[in-house]
Parts: structure tokens; C-alpha cells; sequence
């Protein structure tokens, strides 16, 4: 039984099928839609999340499946008090696949030993994120039409950033250039450099996004989380630090597509939402494709 | 010079690293062996100049992954009729439960009461081990 925990837990080749599953969805999307008839995706979320909740509910529904859960575990009093693996083994003995999101770090990982049925890590705390990074390789190879040569531009929180981490590590195998635009505060941790050196992808770490943003084919804003701060003086200090807005976006390239793992506080100024180059939205939308190429697969029904 | 009688049925453990004589020894509970035991602390050493060593004359059980992940160097002769009929090397554990706790306060480990805290070999040159959950690297060296 597969299970997905780690981003790097998929092979190259395991990912591309995923991407020419997506695809194919995204091309012929009714014939898929009865495809998971009587199957059952449990979607437990410790810590609550909306947005990719409700991505993986309607990628099931989507498949003709369908869906239990709970969103809060403070809702879900029942859950309180009770050990990972006694919930597991007991949702998992209803559902036929889950997907799980905790504030600990590797609670899915202790999940995936004990379930009866594949686990999807959905999020745990500022680990992994792997649906997260499918999207984004997804949305790269839509948008661009393949995944090597290109040279992205990775702004924000790069320090604590999951999904930044774990997009750089997949696309480095690829061979693309990696521009790292940070404060000194928020920049790539050294183990993550470390992988870049060892592969045959180059990376340059700068502190302005003007000075680059007309080298790049794509560029990955991040939110600056209030919660990964220790003090409040750092976070007002920093948040505004790096702001895309219609002025910057004039130095950058026609043919350039900025995504964004969402939700956004004001990192990406919202007349930018109306540029050709803008590209989250539809990135959300592939989220859920991808979602629904990987439940296919998990549960080995195509 | 100091004299030990060789023995004629039992285990050495040999090639530990000095200072670590003493925790194998605790370990092993062999402050309350009812048998003869003889825990050497830096003997002479071809290969690291200085050695500790501990024979037992008895046989019993050893936790070879405990014994490996405590001093990966050390081999262990299990002697009979006076001659060593079994030599075993030990080396880093890939894998060690309960041994090493996770210290990361954000990892599962520290929720879970019942959890086994687990710790995978990444580097066995350098001893580098991550939590099998959170990846918290620990390292032997510290």
C-alpha cells in the first residue's frame, strides 16, 4: 500500500504519470467523473484548513466519490484525548483513503503505520505540504510546457516556507536556475543549499526583487507568516519587505507566470490579479486535478 | 603490568573506546553479574593506541543494536574452550526505537504518549541520525 508523506517520497517517472493523469483530467474531465463510485475519502484536519480541504473534498466528489471528516479536531471532542493511531484504525477501517492534516510535524508519517488504507499527508505543521508541490509542478509544466531550463524566482519567507523547500528540491533534479529573494532574516536554510550544490542546478541568493524579476520565467511569491515570527516588532518590520505590484511587474518579462501557494495577506497586490501573468488562480484549480489524478492512483483504481 | 587471566568460556568485548567502557559495563548491568567479569579501562591499543575492554565469563545475551549505537567500533570474541570460535563487528544500527529521544517540540513525538520515538541512520561515517517522523537530525558526535 502506498501512502504520500514526503514530496519525495514520488520518483520522477511516478510523478510525470501523475502530471499526464492530471492532464488527461483536465482534457476529458467527464470521464472520470464516476470513476470512484463508492469510494469514501476521510479527510481528518487537526489544525484547520479550509482552502486545501476543501480542494481534496471536491477532487473526490469530482471522481464520483465521496467524503467524511472533520475539520477542527476542537469540534471533534471525541477525537480529543485519543492517540493517532486508535483514530486511524478506526477511521481507516470506514473510509478507503485519507487525507490528514496535524500541527505536529510527522503525524502523518505515525498515521501511515497504522492505517488499514492509503494516507495523504495534507499538511503537518512546517514539514510537508506534498499536494502542494504537485500543484506547483503541475501548474510549471502547464504554464510552461516543460520543467527543465527555466529559471524561477522564489520570493518571500524562504526560511520557513514548506511548500518553497520542497518545490526547490523537486525542480533541482530537473536542472533549472533558482534566484532566492529573501531578506537575510527569511533565507534558504543551509541544508537546503547544501542539496542544490550536490545537483545540477545553480542558484544566486538576492535581497531585492527588482533587480531580478526580468530574468525570471516564473516567480513564487510566498506569504510572510505571522505565526512562524517570535516577536511582533520582526513581523511589521519584514512583511511589506517584498510586495509585487504593478510598477515591479513592468520590469518583468512578457511570458512570465506568477504563482502562489495561497491564501495571500498582501504580498501579491490585487491589481495584479487582473495581468495575463498572474497565474494562482489557475494554479488552485490545478491543485484540485492533481488531487484527483493522485486519489486515482492511491487507490489503484486507473 | 596488569594480569588477566584469559577465559575459557565467555565473550570478550573488545576495541571499546575509551571512556565508553564504563557505560557498556553500566548498561549491561554487570555491576550485579554473579560471575567473573573484568572491565578494562585503557589498555593498549595497536589500532587506537588506547582501548577499553570488558570480559564476561558467561554467556549471555548482548543487544548487538544498543552495543553498535553505544560504540559502533567495538568487536565482540566469543571464546570457547580457550579460542575464539565467533568474532562479531559491530557498526552504527540503520535503525534504533527508544533509545534517542526527539527533542523537537514541534514533532508528533512530543504529543503522542505512546509513541515509540524511532531514529534512522542518514550518515554512517559522520553517526547522523534523523527522527523517523519530524527528520530532527541528532548526531552522535553532538
Amino acid at each position: 500500500m502506498r501512502h504520500l508523506i514526503d514530496p519525495m517520497d514520488i520518483s520522477m517517472t511516478e510523478l510525470k504519470d501523475l502530471l499526464d493523469l492530471a492532464e488527461e483530467i483536465i482534457k476529458k474531465k467527464e470521464d472520470f467523473n464516476q470513476v470512484c463510485k463508492g469510494k469514501i475519502l476521510g479527510t481528518l484536519f487537526y489544525e484547520p484548513s479550509t482552502r486545501t480541504r476543501l480542494s481534496f473534498e471536491a477532487a473526490m466528489l469530482r471522481l464520483g466519490g465521496s467524503v467524511i471528516g472533520f475539520s477542527d479536531a476542537g469540534v471533534s471532542s471525541a477525537i480529543k484525548g485519543e492517540s493517532i493511531p486508535d483514530t486511524i484504525r478506526t477511521v481507516s477501517s470506514y473510509v478507503d483513503i485519507i487525507a490528514m492534516r496535524h500541527p505536529k510535524e510527522g503525524a502523518p508519517k505515525l498515521a501511515s503505520y497504522y492505517s488499514f488504507v492509503p494516507i495523504i499527508n495534507a499538511g503537518d505543521g512546517g514539514h510537508y505540504h506534498p499536494t502542494q508541490t504537485l500543484t506547483d509542478i503541475l501548474t510549471i509544466r502547464l504554464k510552461k510546457g516543460q520543467l527543465s531550463n527555466l529559471t524561477i524566482g522564489l520570493c518571500g519567507d524562504l526560511k520557513f516556507g514548506r511548500t518553497v523547500h520542497s518545490l526547490i528540491k523537486s525542480m533541482s533534479s530537473y536542472g533549472n536556475k533558482f534566484i532566492l529573494i529573501s531578506p537575510q532574516e527569511l533565507q534558504i536554510p543551509q541544508y537546503i543549499k547544501m542539496e542544490l550544490f550536490n545537483k545540477n542546478s545553480s542558484f544566486m541568493e538576492v535581497e531585492s526583487l527588482e533587480d531580478v524579476i526580468d530574468k525570471l520565467d516564473i516567480l513564487y511569491m510566498t506569504r510572510v507568516q505571522r505565526e512562524r515570527f517570535f516577536n511582533e516588532e520582526d513581523y511589521i518590520r519584514l512583511k511589506d519587505s517584498y510586495i509585487l505590484d504593478k510598477e515591479k511587474l513592468k520590469l518583468a518579462r512578457k511570458d512570465l507566470c506568477i504563482l502562489h501557494p495561497l491564501p495571500r495577506v498582501n504580498e501579491i497586490s490585487y491589481e495584479v490579479d487582473d495581468d495575463p501573468r498572474a497565474c494562482y488562480f489557475e494554479q488552485v484549480k490545478y491543485g484540485m486535478y492533481i488531487r484527483m489524478a493522485l486519489i486515482l492512483r492511491l487507490l489503484g483504481v486507473m | 603490568m596488569l594480569y588477566i587471566d584469559s577465559i575459557s568460556k565467555g565473550i570478550v568485548i573488545d576495541h571499546i573506546r575509551p571512556g565508553n567502557g564504563f557505560k557498556i559495563f553500566k548498561y549491561l548491568g554487570l555491576n550485579k553479574a554473579d560471575f567473573r567479569v573484568a572491565l578494562i579501562i585503557n589498555a593498549q591499543s595497536k589500532k587506537y593506541g588506547k582501548k577499553d575492554l570488558i570480559k564476561l565469563e558467561n554467556v549471555m545475551d548482548l543487544d548487538l543494536t544498543m552495543l553498535g549505537f553505544i560504540d559502533p567500533n567495538i568487536t565482540i570474541n566469543i571464546i570457547q574452550d580457550e579460542k575464539v570460535v565467533k568474532k562479531i563487528k559491530l557498526s552504527l544500527p540503520e535503525e534504533v526505537e527508544g533509545i534517542i529521544k526527539c527533542k523537537n517540540p514541534r514533532c508528533i513525538c512530543s504529543e503522542e504518549r505512546q509513541i515509540v520515538h524511532r531514529f534512522v541512520l542518514i550518515d554512517d561515517k559522520k553517526g547522523i541520525y534523523k527522527c523517523d517522523y519530524c527528520e530532527q537530525i541528532y548526531s552522535w558526535e553532538g
